[in-house]
């Protein structure tokens, strides 16, 4: 029957070769080869579960007046983009877990990518001859953080409008152009009728074709350029050893996906996650408080809070204070991720091509850079809870703030020497043991 | 050796089986969102579990060795290609005037399918520097009614709009009472009947409605970012991030005894453009 099928294929298309070097391809084995894979198990969940909740969605926001399934909402004026959301958690069958398991899926999606970054750069999997997948890799962040914030920005509730209302000023901060940006984008001044339908588009269709293209140029670079490896016995720059494609590694890989669809589906059903009907609907005048936005947001969010009130005049024009918290740091922020690879080359002056990934300890500089790095923006992410931790601990909101501005300066630092003096300790004791055998060679016997 | 893995492994697809069924009847049954999540987190556990243990204990792993081919391709390759390519790129440069113009056409084409975006949104012109209120315009409640001068305590607080457009994003303006006799308004004291003040509720800031007040220090907060103004001394902020005071309402009291604005805001509301001060 294979066989048959199989011979059919290859009459008119030829692919037996081809198809056979794929099915023996070799892929290395380690856990930390995984964080790519939750992201993408993650962005087709999102997509699946996606496709459902768009056939329920109405991105309209004319006024209608609430009569559905949930009571408290009875005859409040909502957008009908509101009651839309509402009808699909309360009166859709299967809606809330399909909406609460896309919600949760957008989450983990952007903290998988965080920590697979996190792995490339830590262990240098980004040099030469893998640029281009450094630059199409960080594209995907800033894409799936856009269309994050598209995505919770859709239901026209309290808390998404009150984001949205912020989008909107630090669009309007840019300085020339900011005010044409802001009226072009939402159609007019705040709040203008048509930018639930565009980010309803730009959310389900502009977004999500980009992320699919460059997922897979990203993958088809992986699978051209062969996946790095760790130093081991027998594993050189010109090999790789690992698992068969199939059936092992195809094995795992479909049970990842399932595994990370299951933990996705217990969040979904066991916890809420954005419920838009608790927060009401959007109103101008009003507003959620504590506000605060998902998670990736959070370091933006942080540095709105705790960034100066400091505007510019010059010449009789201004560039308010929100450009330079949320719109020139992560600017700065992508453009050093963006050009990581070439300023560590003009310093390490490695032109060479690595197939064997560093040990984060062997790279104490760049180690400690990247943990400067996660700890500046640990930071801002919580300094965007600086109201919360000032009524936790009954301390003025003032205080706080000030000491999340010392903390940005002193954290980072701290944990950057530390790291540093980490990383040589512990590279110091190695060469120190003439016996040093590597754990690995110790605990992996011989098959 | 290889009886107890397969025997947990059909083990775990049951259970999925099962849980899939279990799903089928909870949909039938009106659907639940917990046992929703729980069984398609069972249904689906249970074939990664399976699947993760098959490839673990029941399929070849790690040590194939695969050797990597070089990256770039043979010196001769590339090579050939240069050839290939200035062979026959040769027509087009001799015809280098031909480039040119289409260099021309697709550059113009290009320009005038920028031009719809214009289409998007209308242009700024001056809304951003003025709203509803002018001179006479009484302060209404968001359904319309309006504020007579005795609607409020000292320490009290109203959200008013233009009597033209209850509602209204830009218009919305937080009304506070005080003692007179507390606030320092300078020059525009007379804008403040019977201790009566109005500023903009659009933080300076990032645009949140600055709504929670805080009667005894006479402070407005902004929830979104702890921006803090000083209602009694012209909303100068205090606090958080905002570098600009809320735009006063001048008010007055009206011969039927109701609220009324003497004009527009004293500046342009909300968070601050490029330029705010033209």
């Amino acid at each position: 029957m294979i066989r048959r099928f199989v011979r059919w294929i290859d009459d008119r298309l030829g692919a037996s070769s081809f198809t056979r070097s794929a099915l023996n391809k070799v892929f290395p084995d380690h856990w930390s080869f995984m964080l790519g894979e939750i992201a993408m198990y993650a962005f087709l969940i999102l997509v699946l579960t996606g496709i459902f909740l768009s056939f329920f969605f109405d991105p309209s926001s004319r006024e209608t007046v609430y009569n559905g399934a949930f009571a408290p909402l009875h005859g409040v004026t909502m957008s009908e983009a509101y009651r839309s959301v509402v009808e699909l958690s309360f009166d859709v069958r299967a809606g809330l877990v399909m909406r609460q398991i896309h919600h949760w899926a957008a989450i983990v999606f952007i903290a998988a990518i965080t920590v697979h970054l996190c792995r490339v750069f830590f262990t240098g999997a980004f040099r030469r001859p893998r640029e281009i997948n450094w630059v199409i890799g960080i594209t995907l962040l800033v894409l799936a953080m856009f269309n994050g914030f598209t995505g919770y920005s859709l239901p026209d509730d309290l808390l998404s409008g009150t984001g949205l209302r912020i989008a909107y000023s630090i669009a309007l901060s840019i300085p020339v152009v900011g005010t044409w940006i802001a009226f072009l984008v939402f159609g007019g001044e705040f709040p203008a009728d048509q930018i639930i339908g565009r980010l309803e588009i730009i959310h389900i269709m502009l977004i999500p074709g980009i992320i699919f293209a460059l997922l897979g140029a990203h993958l088809a670079i992986v699978w051209r350029q062969k996946h790095t490896q760790f130093p081991g016995p027998g594993r050189t720059e010109t090999n790789v050893v690992g698992s068969k494609l199939y059936p092992t590694y195809m094995a795992k890989s479909l049970g990842l996906f399932a595994a990370v669809f299951a933990v996705l589906a217990l969040l979904g059903g066991f916890a809420q996650i954005n419920p838009v009907w608790l927060y009401g609907p959007f109103e101008p005048a009003s507003v959620a408080s504590p506000a605060q936005p998902d998670w990736w947001l959070g370091w933006v969010e942080g540095a709105l809070r705790v960034f100066p009130p400091w505007e510019v005049r010059l010449w009789g024009f201004e560039i308010p204070n929100p450009f330079f918290p949320a719109v020139l740091l992560p600017g700065v922020t992508f453009l050093l991720l963006y050009l990581w690879p070439w300023i560590e080359r003009r310093r390490t002056k490695d032109e060479a091509a690595h197939e064997l990934l560093d040990r984060p300890r062997d790279r104490p500089v760049r180690t400690a850079l990247g943990a400067v790095t996660l700890a500046f923006y640990g930071v801002l992410f919580f300094a965007a809870s600086n109201d919360l931790i000032a009524k936790t601990f009954a301390v003025s909101v003032t205080k706080i703030t000030w000491a999340f501005r010392i903390a940005l300066i002193v954290v980072p630092t701290v944990i950057g020497w530390f790291t540093y003096r980490l990383c040589k300790a512990t590279t110091r004791t190695e060469a120190e043991d003439v016996f040093h055998v590597p754990l690995k060679a110790v605990l992996e016997k011989p098959r | 050796m290889s009886r107890k893995p397969s025997r947990t492994i059909a083990f775990a697809f049951t259970i999925s089986a099962v849980a899939s069924i279990g799903l089928m009847v909870t949909y039938i049954l009106g659907g639940q969102v917990q046992v929703e999540g729980a069984l398609i987190g069972v249904a689906l556990g249970g074939i990664a579990f399976g699947l993760i243990v098959w490839g673990k204990d029941l399929m070849p792993a790690g040590h194939f060795v695969q050797e990597r081919e070089p990256h770039p391709s043979p010196e001769d390759e590339r090579a050939a290609l240069a050839d290939d390519f200035s062979t026959s790129s040769e027509g087009i440069e001799r015809r280098r005037f031909l480039g040119r113009m289409l260099g021309l056409a697709a550059g113009s084409l290009g320009i005038a399918a920028l031009f719809p975006i214009r289409s998007l949104g209308q242009a700024p012109k001056d809304d951003l520097f003025h709203t509803a209120w002018e001179e006479g315009m009484p302060l209404v409640t968001r359904d319309g009614a309006p504020v007579r001068a005795d609607a409020l305590e000292v320490g009290g607080i109203l959200t008013v709009y233009p009597q033209v457009d209850p509602g209204s994003a830009d218009g919305q303006a937080v009304l506070i009472r005080a003692e007179p006799d507390d606030l320092d308004l300078g020059d525009r004291t007379s804008w403040a009947p019977d201790g009566y003040v109005a500023y903009s509720k659009i933080c300076t800031h990032a645009g949140c409605p600055v709504g929670l007040y805080e009667p005894e220090t006479r402070e407005l907060f902004c929830p979104c970012h702890q921006s803090i103004f000083d209602v009694a001394r012209r909303a100068d902020p205090i606090g958080g991030p905002a570098a600009r005071p809320l735009p006063q309402l001048p008010l007055a009291v009206d011969a039927g005894g109701y609220l009324v604005a003497m004009g527009d805001f004293s500046d342009p509301v909300g968070p601050g453009f490029w330029n705010r001060d033209r």
